[in-house]
């Protein structure tokens, strides 16, 4: 890397964060290809890395990097068909939609988000490229995020956009009669991302990973500008903002998972919170039915909202769940209800609902968690413990682990 | 853009007079949309033949190339724009044949010229 003019490295790095995506939809666009797209795009920064500090940013970088990409594709293009490539243009992306007027560059990126999470892609898959693609990361970085090869890792990108192009996975905007159910496949790609970066969260967690959430968070707020009346959309916003806000409190000094009764509710992100509780309330105010990710947001901001965890308004949040378990009858959120129940009806009611649970949850830890710690509430120490036992064994995060040990060794005092 | 929608099945009878009722229907959706191309039932895998030609003398061998818990019980071979379209006509078609489908890329004809 030439130079180290921090004005240019500034600039660089906000390019980056802001252009890329817009660079490759609009080259997937106008190339009709994903690929070309990409190593265009990857092309064009490579430049700017080079010059910007030597020749000084350009007025416009994302006009600048626009223009070089596609310079970049041209020369690819040409040189591919005077290699007389027959099947290049079979292979093309399709699109059939008349060319779009001006200003229709932000649904390019709409159309790459959509295409990058497309249902006939497998979810690995999703995610990969939707990283890549959309949010700029490199293959290595992804395949690190996720504790893979980063050979393994650019082969499952390379085969999904072959299968786009070979299949024929459009590149547009979902009819209308489509779009809720394919916003929602977005949504579980980025909550998908979110959770291996916040789940994988503790001492020893490479911080590629943990970066994973503040990724599905700027990428979640690419699509709120997208689609800004979507409710899910700022549901899932909410979501992430009020749970990335208390993980300054989420890891003990011992390194042990703090649990949310326990953690030190001062260095919860206040400015995070705010933003969180501030989309709650709009989509309260728009009286629609909320969906999933709105009432798991609605239940964080109760959370939140309480100076100490004495206060919390648990009845609030066993309303919620109410909700949440009309729209969703599965076992985890029935067990999640359970643990609001312990609080507003008691220990017992809180058990009589989560034994029912046991065939479908056996192998899920914080089902045992959950089971041990009510069990230890109405003083059925053995039984808690051998529930602690069981969680410990299933746990796969080691902070976790720590977490559950922690809580076991308790119940001798 | 044609695409291969093969019906996958574990059973060994054939559709029932219901399903078949449906898969006409169907079928002339297909045609009346211009997706359809072809479409067949096929005789239980215990009835086909392999066939090796690449020796001197070809070689014979009773049962599937495959043998395995399900297997292909017709085809379609339809016409759609892109994937979305033969995805949304085909989980019609999966719905009237009663059966889950696998929908596959036909490879486009090599293009006549440079």
């Amino acid at each position: 890397m030439s130079g180290s003019d921090p004005d240019a490295q500034a600039a660089l790095a906000c390019a980056y964060s802001e252009e890329w995506a817009r660079v490759v939809a609009s080259l997937a666009r106008r190339f009709g290809d994903l690929d070309v797209a990409e190593d265009a795009a990857a092309e064009a920064f490579a430049i700017a890395v080079e010059r910007w500090p030597a020749d000084g940013v350009p007025p416009n970088p994302g006009g600048w990097l626009t223009t070089t990409a596609n310079h970049k594709a041209v020369d690819r293009i040409r040189r591919e068909q005077r290699r007389a490539d027959k099947h290049r243009e079979a292979l093309m992306l399709h699109d059939d939609d008349p060319p779009e007027p001006l200003g229709a560059i932000d649904d390019d990126r709409l159309r790459l988000v959509f295409t990058c999470c497309h249902p006939a892609l497998s979810m690995e898959a999703r995610v990969a490229l939707t990283l890549r693609l959309v949010g700029g990361l490199t293959v290595a970085e992804i395949a690190r995020a996720f504790l893979v090869q980063e050979t393994t890792m650019g082969q499952r990108i390379t085969r999904a956009k072959g299968k786009i192009a070979a299949a024929r996975i459009p590149y547009r905007v979902p009819a209308s009669a489509d779009l809720p159910r394919r916003v929602t496949g977005v949504l579980a790609v980025l909550y998908l991302v979110f959770n291996e970066g916040y789940l994988a969260t503790s001492a020893d967690t490479d911080p590629l990973r943990a970066d994973l959430t503040a990724e599905a968070i700027r990428l979640t707020r690419l699509v709120r500008e997208l689609l800004p009346d979507d409710g899910e959309v700022a549901g899932l916003l909410a979501l992430m903002l009020l749970t990335e806000a208390r993980r300054p409190a989420r890891i003990a000094a011992d390194g042990s998972l703090a649990p949310l009764a326990e953690q030190d509710r001062t260095v919860w992100v206040a400015s995070l919170i705010t933003e969180g509780h501030r989309l709650v309330r709009e989509r309260l105010d728009a009286a629609a039915a909320p969906g999933r990710y709105q009432l798991l947001a609605a239940i964080n901001a109760v959370h939140t909202d309480a100076p100490t965890a004495d206060d919390t308004d648990w009845s609030q949040v066993l309303a919620l769940y109410d909700q949440l378990v009309r729209l969703d009858p599965s076992p985890i959120v029935a067990l999640n209800r359970a643990v609001a129940v312990a609080e507003v009806e008691g220990a017992d009611a809180a058990l009589e609902i989560i034994e029912p649970l046991g065939s479908a949850l056996d192998a899920y830890h914080a089902f045992h968690a959950t089971r041990a710690e009510l069990l230890r509430r109405v003083g059925r120490r053995a039984d808690a413990r051998q529930a602690f036992d069981r969680a410990i064994a299933l746990a796969g995060n080691t902070a976790e682990a720590a977490t559950l040990s922690r809580r076991r060794d308790q119940l001798e005092a | 853009m044609q695409y291969l929608v093969s019906v996958i099945d574990d059973r060994t009878n054939s559709g029932t007079p219901e399903e078949m009722v449906a898969i006409d229907a169907f079928n002339e959706k297909l045609r009346a949309g211009g997706h359809w191309v072809f479409a067949a039932g096929l005789a239980a895998p215990s009835t086909a033949t392999v066939i090796d030609g690449r020796g001197e003398q070809p070689i014979f061998t009773d049962g599937p190339f495959i043998e395995s818990k399900e297997h292909m019980a017709g085809l379609w071979i339809i016409e759609a724009p892109d994937l979305d379209i033969a995805l949304e006509l085909m989980a019609e078609g999966s719905k009237a044949c009663n059966r889950r489908l696998e929908v596959r890329p036909v490879l486009p004809p090599p293009a006549s010229e440079a």
